[in-house]
């Protein structure tokens, strides 16, 4: 039922101009819907980011995906008979998506998150599989993965599911809201936001108890916040108004996405409807724990620490005031305020450390289409300035962080930029 | 406009002036469809260089177009060129490269391309003045080592493969040792004929 107003819902929605009416032209062979839906639904799963290569076709795969195993390259999934899915049947879609293998039963890498679209329905996923038939079929093999010994055995991923991964689709809570369980289903599924926001052990593993716990995200060196705690990226003090501005444009009056989060903005969220994002909200926003726990204490010794934040308010006022403001009320939604922002007060400086460093844009999206850019102070700041700023933000009003190193900072100067 | 690309200025200055940091261009007043060219190649990574390709990788083509246009729509004065210690030898190398080439070679003259008072062409050949000799350098270099591509047929990347380093050194020397025209803008599209094919300005 949940379901079918769904639908009903998508339907409407696809009389209104936007990404959805450019949709519209696609129809499956019965004439029905099945295509659009499938084509949205791709969108909340994000598959182009990994499956098109830059300057690639798209879903032609290809794209190099390090990782702390070796390089993985993503497949072709156009369905091009010979090097893509064109000879594969919606039972054999559905085993990828819901079970992790190949139509020949051979074990896929997670770095496909099957563990998270093991919970995608069997009708959403004959829908993307009716969608990706529509794809304009590109002949182009599958490049061999590169993984270091001992990792190139795909049977060693027998034991890798046995001990992280649960087939099943997603089961809903009967205690919780239709709204609720959408935005779980979303979230937890499609979204696959766990890939990120849910950390990872040294077996490249996850574990339930853990969920949207937080963690550095390998390779990359970003910080995927927590979602559960409200330290971090947890959301239980937000407005749904900003969650959902976040999500769907990238920026809110609370803070802006950067980094990889900008990717998913940029080519999933700001695709997904006003209902849907506003349910991922609604979850988001009630896994979010209520008491905070207390801040950890510094690594630094105090005299250093006092030392850093004294040299960071003269950095600060004479680099970052004029956007961010004195008070670093910021000017939202553009700049975003730095006193009481969570992302700055985590345990983790990363983030705000590569801000300084890098800068960044949100991603350019309906909702935003020319971003405000954050300028790069890499070449401008030393590892000493960096960190004095980085300290002075994480402490002044009213911000309750720790100061970091100088160390710290230079650290990140090597940390990889896409 | 200027506040949304205040992330350029720490490296390009305000109004893409250029800064004093001899590796990264000066962008004031580089045609439109150049500087569209270069952006889109940043965020698709066909031109590489992190810091570039991190800032531009979720902006869309039509944003990158306003970027291109607002820099290209910037007149900032150009900087004085700069004091060179190469030779009179090199220079005058140089200047017969940038102002002849070397037939024997197959070396066009740069000005056969990048326009007689070497100001470029709208929409997609950038003028060579303004640009410090490590900058030149280096581009030429990455032209010549294929590290620096553009659509095919890629004029520049043949025409640096054919030059020597003694060459690049001379050729930066000279453009840089130019004293800038006070208004420099560059030639309208289709001013003159270009002596080859090139990708970058379509016909």
């Amino acid at each position: 039922m949940k379901f079918r107003s769904w639908l009903l819902k998508l339907l409407l929605l696809s009389l209104l101009p936007g990404p959805a009416a450019q949709a519209q032209e696609k129809r499956g062979p019965a004439g029905d819907n099945t295509v659009q839906r499938g084509e949205y639904l791709a969108r909340a799963g994000d598959c182009i980011a990994c499956h098109t290569a830059p300057e690639g076709r798209i879903f032609a795969g290809g794209r190099a995906m390090p990782t702390p195993f070796g390089t993985l390259y993503s497949s072709n999934i156009t369905p091009d008979a010979e090097t893509g899915t064109g000879k594969w049947s919606t039972d054999d879609f559905y085993r990828t998506m819901h079970n992790g293998r190949f139509p020949d039963g051979g074990l896929i890498y997670p770095a496909m998150p099957f563990a998270s679209y093991t919970k995608v329905t069997r009708a959403d996923s004959d829908a993307i599989f009716a969608y990706l038939k529509t794809i304009p079929p590109v002949n182009q093999k599958n490049r061999p993965q590169d993984l270091r010994f001992p990792y190139d055995n795909r049977q060693l991923l027998l034991g890798w599911r046995t001990l992280f991964f649960t087939e099943g689709e997603y089961k809903p809570d009967p205690n919780k809201s239709a709204e609720w369980n959408r935005g779980a289903y979303l979230v937890e599924g499609l979204g696959h936001c766990g890939m990120c926001h849910t950390p990872i052990n040294a077996l490249g593993g996850t574990s339930q108890s853990e969920a949207f716990k937080g963690g550095l995200i390998p390779m990359q060196n970003w910080y995927a916040p927590s979602l559960t705690s409200n330290r971090e990226g947890g959301l239980g003090g937000w407005s749904i108004k900003d969650i959902t501005d976040l999500l769907r444009t990238g920026i809110s009056a609370r803070g802006v996405v950067y980094g990889p989060m900008a990717e998913v903005v940029y080519n999933s969220l700001q695709y997904l409807t006003d209902d849907d994002v506003r349910a991922m909200a609604v979850y988001l926003k009630g896994i979010a724990e209520l008491s905070p726990s207390p801040p950890p204490s510094s690594t630094l010794p105090s005299s250093e620490g006092s030392l850093l934040i004294s040299l960071g308010k003269t950095v600060y006022d004479a680099r970052c005031a004029t956007c961010h403001g004195a008070p670093g009320e910021g000017k939202p939604p553009h700049w975003p305020p730095l006193a009481g922002n969570q992302s700055i007060q985590m345990e983790s400086a990363v983030n705000a450390i590569r801000m300084v460093l890098n800068g960044g844009y949100p991603p350019a999206t309906e909702g935003n289409p020319r971003p405000y850019g954050m300028p790069p102070f890499a070449g401008l700041l030393s590892d000493n300035e960096v960190a004095a700023v980085v300290s002075y933000i994480r402490t002044a009003w009213g911000n309750r962080a720790t100061p970091v190193s100088a160390r710290d900072a230079n650290e990140l100067r090597s940390a990889p930029l896409n | 406009m200027a506040a949304r690309i205040e992330a350029c200025t720490p490296c390009h200055g305000d109004m893409g002036r250029g800064t004093s940091d001899v590796y990264f261009p000066r962008l004031a007043g580089k045609p439109a469809g150049y500087l569209y060219n270069q952006l889109v190649a940043f965020k698709n990574g066909r031109r590489k260089y992190p810091p570039m390709n991190y800032l531009l990788e979720f902006l869309t083509d039509p944003y990158l177009q306003d970027i291109a246009d607002y820099f290209a729509s910037q007149h900032p004065p150009l900087p004085a060129p700069e004091l060179t210690n190469v030779s009179q030898q090199v220079l005058a190398q140089g200047e017969s490269l940038v102002i002849s080439g070397d037939a024997a070679r197959q070396i066009p003259a740069c000005r056969s391309c990048h326009g007689p008072a070497l100001t470029g062409m709208e929409p997609g050949i950038p003028g060579l003045l303004g640009l410090r000799p490590t900058y030149i350098s280096a581009q030429l270099g990455a032209f010549r080592y294929g590290t620096r591509t553009a659509k095919a047929p890629d004029c520049m990347q043949t025409v640096a493969a054919r030059l020597t380093e003694a060459d690049v050194t001379a050729v930066a020397a000279w453009l840089a040792s130019r004293p800038a025209p006070a208004n420099s803008p560059p030639a309208p599209k289709g001013t003159y004929a270009l002596p080859f094919a090139c990708g970058s300005e379509p016909d």
